[in-house]
């Protein structure tokens, strides 16, 4: 032991670990709450003299409002408000990009289901009774429903009055953003193939499908301002819009965060926010607004279903030549973050390869379809599928294994991507797929168990509709590429305050950010962030809410890296305020103050060798040292707009996954056996919650394969399926057993180099079921989802 | 209408209740009792899983009216309904009253935690535990339906298969997990279970 020369006591700590610190698998602090059904959820706010919410939502797609008779519906006992787009109080208009969006329409409306009128009463069903009495009449206008309805030289324009930054550089009013990227020269490089392979895909349109639908409660406060109290991905994006149209300053307008059940991008955009505090201010009273599932899927913007041109060039020897492709995407009526997803779509549309010469093309349009924004895997997911298709296809026609394909000409660390941007941290996508191939297969024909033949085990399961006869199997695989956080040159931020005091004799560390939890368990790792960087068993986590600097969005698989960065920066802060007053204190009974290394370690001030300087309580006593700092990625920048290049990503994140599947092929039923996945994580911070993201966002691949589509009609752009009756999410009867295992490859830019999850597992599943299911039938599919009528050919 | 029921054990009078109010909203909105969700409203998700006279049922499909003189137990109860399920007759949870919380209590239930943040210190059901250990709590909107379901089934097959597990819970959608480790949790409490017995 160093010698102890002063009154001041040292100890040599066992180990050094304070317990539940980065990397360990750690319970959610939230779990008992959400257990016992105490947790409020946004769509468990209750105020004592609230009054219900209700919209009244256009029937048609695509019309002119001639006129909006409110009178019966106001002249209804209970009703406290009837509003349209006349009374409202500011701006007309919001959006995350670009406010092209109506709070409630006026003059026309351009998609089913879109907000027309709104009242406020005091039972959900007198809101119901009277929003139903409204009477609007509308004169239907041509619908523009698809890429040839859209840019025809006559097509009605969705915007006859664009004003944003893309409308000089998009070859039509009705395309939102265009981005090519064209690197070496693709038909120069094509005459040295042997062989060439097109493929024409479409992608249905997914729905985010949290559980908890948009609620919320907005409460008219003194000052003339409103607290807000909703479910949402990015607090101060919302506050930016809200603002606005509430004609407030956002300092009047306070917004907390409540519980989330459940994100996927769709709660990116704005849904109830403005209007409840609308009939909030206006009536003076606190407004509950709940939507039901039918208006969720309305409410919320979806993932852009997609059509994919490719053709893809490759010698004999199984070296990829060329890549060429055009993905189309859907933005519907408003622009959402439409050219974030072109962007991404185009950047990320050679998939893990490496390909010279390329010639892409990516669009986004504006049509009379639902609007399409943010959902998990955000534009690399209908690439992907169109990919990892071409890949097999082109395997296929050189003889070669699908896998030994891919590896030949996976990317790694050093490849130049198609944007110029070089990858500059590990990328194991030939790995990857090794370590998913490797796995041992599950058993065949498993409904013949020991015990007899268990028909739950086969393609319609309890519905007994086979005994094996039709069943055959196929394997499939698939590997992916997503960028991690924002990207394109946007300033990409997050904000956390740190405050370190002593409570009750015992030294606690709150962290204050504005982040929402969106059940990914961003809370649980702030936590272990804050122990391992300040040494404290107890950390209190703060409730999200605008007091405290913007935290940027739970999306994009940022928020780890983003607001953990954050969290991490503001302690190392806090940890060198502690120590100048620990030196202040004890500064001269002991030289290692002045000399050493000092660490914070279970509630200890410890020196690099392990010696116990004194405690964190007897440094602090009654002072407290409170820090709010932000924390910024590198850099990044635009993409170039002929050209597409440009350093336009942060991370990537790769995955990669093996089906197996079984289909019943007289019926057209498949059944998933297995969803083997391989991911690198960077660092797993929370093993439990890694496995956790990794799997769930499997399943949302898996549920696009096979069964989840918005289905709108082609000829009037009607939603036909917004109910959970009709829009078929994956229940544990249809979810197979999903094996993971993870890489910790660090990056070296990123936090403990974490890399984003949360996107990444999304990709790699649809097209690897679609895989498995070619490999069953030797059917073609270059459609999600596949149906029974695509396999049976009904 | 008045409708009269009992709701975790202790009898319940909800006033002025409309004819087409279901009894998920008189839970929600009327006694205070927000544990059951309210997702879908229309029987496809599950997550408003309540028991009546001990039966599953989804509470968005039941009319409030139905549950006159009936037992309805909500996640809010399941741990005392757990901790009573060996003297109470198959479905009745609590019947004398004894147990359960009071009018008052339920109109505005907390959970006995020794911290008001995190509940920490609450008495838990096996159930409820093992989703915590198990990691089958994500957002956790799905996680009360899922629990009553999946307590239901613990409570009439001790020793299920994943395929019994799957079955008795594929009523109940989670978007978060991909069920996974809701199946660890489900496993995990009959395990505990069989320890105990």
């Amino acid at each position: 032991m160093a010698g102890t020369t002063t009154g001041i006591p040292a100890n040599v700590t066992q180990g050094s670990q304070t317990k539940g610190g980065v990397g360990e698998s750690m319970l959610r602090p939230d779990g008992t709450l959400k257990v016992t059904g105490e947790f409020a959820y946004s769509s468990d706010m209750w105020h004592e003299e609230m009054l219900w919410g209700q919209i009244l939502r256009s029937t048609v797609a695509h019309a002119e409002i001639v006129s909006i008779d409110i009178s019966e519906a106001v002249a209804l006992s209970g009703v406290y408000a009837v509003l349209t787009a006349d009374d409202l109080p500011a701006a007309k208009n919001y959006g995350m990009e670009y406010q092209d969006t109506p709070v409630l329409a006026y003059g026309k409306v351009r998609h089913h289901g879109e907000p027309v009128a709104l009242v406020a009463a005091d039972h959900p069903e007198t809101a119901r009774r009277a929003a139903a009495k409204i009477k609007v009449e509308y004169k239907e206008l041509p619908v523009i429903t698809d890429e040839a309805s859209a840019t025809a030289p006559d097509a009605v324009l969705v915007h006859e009055d664009r004003g944003d930054h893309h409308a000089g550089h998009v070859p039509h009013p009705n395309i939102v953003h265009r981005q090519p990227i064209i690197r070496g020269n693709a038909d120069e490089a094509a005459k040295k193939a042997d062989v060439i392979v097109k493929g024409e895909y479409t992608f249905g349109m997914q729905d985010q499908a949290f559980l908890g639908p948009e609620s919320g409660l907005a409460v008219p406060s003194e000052d003339g301002g409103v607290d807000l109290y909703v479910a949402t991905q990015w607090l101060h994006s919302d506050l930016k819009q809200i603002a606005p149209c509430l004609g407030l300053p956002e300092e009047k307008v306070r917004m907390t965060m409540a519980g989330i059940g459940g994100a996927f991008g769709g709660r990116e955009d704005i849904s109830m926010q403005i209007l409840a505090s609308v009939l909030a201010l206006r009536t003076g009273k606190p407004v509950k607004m709940v939507y039901n599932r039918y208006e969720s899927f309305f409410g919320h913007v979806h993932r852009h279903p997609a059509k994919l041109y490719y053709e893809h060039g490759a010698t004999k020897d199984g070296k990829i030549t060329h890549m060429k492709c055009k993905i189309v995407l859907d933005g519907g009526a408003y622009m959402s973050s439409t050219p974030s997803v072109v962007g991404n779509a185009s950047s990320l549309s050679v998939g893990p390869y490496v390909i010279d010469d390329v010639e892409i093309e990516a669009i986004g349009l504006y049509t009379n379809n639902p609007p399409c924004g943010a959902m998990r895997g955000f534009g690399a997911v209908q690439a992907c599928f169109a990919y990892e298709a071409q890949m097999d296809k082109v395997a296929a026609k050189l003889g070669m294994d699908p896998v030994a394909f891919r590896q030949k000409n996976a990317m790694e660390q050093g490849t130049i991507m198609p944007t110029g941007q070089p990858v500059d941290s590990p990328a194991p996508v030939a790995e990857l797929l090794r370590r998913v191939k490797a796995r041992p297969l599950p058993p065949v024909r498993q409904w013949e168990s020991s015990e007899g033949a268990d028909v739950r085990a086969l393609p319609g399961g309890l519905s007994n509709t086979t005994h094996g006869e039709g069943v055959v199997r196929g394997v499939g695989y698939a590997v992916g590429i997503k960028n991690v956080g924002f990207s394109e040159g946007f300033d990409d931020y997050s904000t956390a305050k740190i405050r370190v005091e002593v409570i009750n004799g015992e030294a606690v560390a709150t962290v204050h950010t504005a982040a929402a939890e969106v059940g990914q368990g961003g809370v649980t790792i702030h936590a272990q962030i804050a122990r391992t960087e300040l040494g404290v068993q107890q950390v209190t986590i703060a409730p999200a809410d605008t007091q405290v600097g913007s935290a940027g969005s739970t999306s994009a698989g940022r928020q780890t890296y983003m607001t953990g960065g954050a969290i991490k920066n503001s302690c190392e802060i806090v940890r060198e305020k502690v120590l100048e007053i620990g030196r202040r204190k004890f500064g001269s009974y002991h030289p290692a103050w002045a000399n050493a290394e000092l660490l914070l370690e279970g509630g200890k001030v410890v020196t690099d060798g392990g010696e116990v300087l004194t405690t964190l309580v007897e440094v602090l006593e009654d002072e407290a040292v409170e820090v709010e700092e932000e924390f910024r990625h590198r850099p990044t920048e635009a993409f170039d707009l002929r050209t597409g290049q440009g350093n336009g990503h942060v991370q990537y994140a790769f995955a990669a996954h093996r089906a197996v599947v079984e289909v019943d092929t007289e019926l057209g039923l498949v059944k998933v056996i297995e969803l083997a996945c391989a991911q690198d994580v960077g660092k797993a911070v929370n093993p439990l919650s890694v496995i956790g993201q990794i799997q769930g966002g499997t399943t949302q691949g898996l549920g696009v394969a096979v069964m989840e589509e918005i289905i709108v009609d082609p000829k009037t752009a009607k939603v036909r399926n917004p109910s959970f009756t009709d829009y078929l999410l994956p229940t544990i009867l249809d979810t197979p057993t999903i094996p993971v295992d993870y890489l910790e490859l660090a990056d070296p830019h990123a936090p403990y180099g974490v890399r984003g999850i949360g996107e990444a597992p999304t990709l790699s599943s649809t097209p690897a079921v679609l895989a498995a299911i070619r490999n069953a039938t030797g059917l073609e599919l270059n459609k999600t989802p596949v149906r029974p009528e695509h396999l049976t050919g009904t | 209408m008045r409708v009269n029921f009992t709701v975790n054990g202790r009898q319940q009078e909800a006033d002025d209740v409309w004819e087409g109010e279901s009894l998920l909203y008189v839970l929600r909105e009327r006694m205070g009792l927000p544990g059951s969700k309210n997702a879908c409203e229309q029987g496809e998700c599950g997550s408003c899983t309540v028991r009546l006279d001990g039966v599953p049922v989804c509470s968005c499909l039941v009319a409030a009216g139905q549950v006159e003189g009936r037992e309805v137990t909500t996640v809010e109860g399941l741990a005392d309904y757990a901790k009573h399920r060996e003297s109470a007759h198959p479905g009745g949870g609590c019947a004398s009253g004894a147990c359960g919380t009071s009018l008052q209590d339920a109109q505005q239930w907390k959970a006995k935690g020794q911290d008001s943040q995190t509940g920490e210190g609450t008495e838990l059901s096996p159930i409820q535990q093992a989703f915590i250990d198990a990691g089958a709590v994500q957002c956790g909107f799905c996680t009360p339906g899922l629990l009553v379901a999946a307590d239901e089934l613990l409570e009439r097959n001790d020793t299920p298969s994943d395929a019994d597990i799957r079955e008795a819970l594929s009523g109940n959608l989670c978007r978060c997990t991909g069920y996974e480790k809701i199946l660890d949790a489900v496993r995990l409490a009959a395990a505990r279970q069989g320890e105990v017995v």
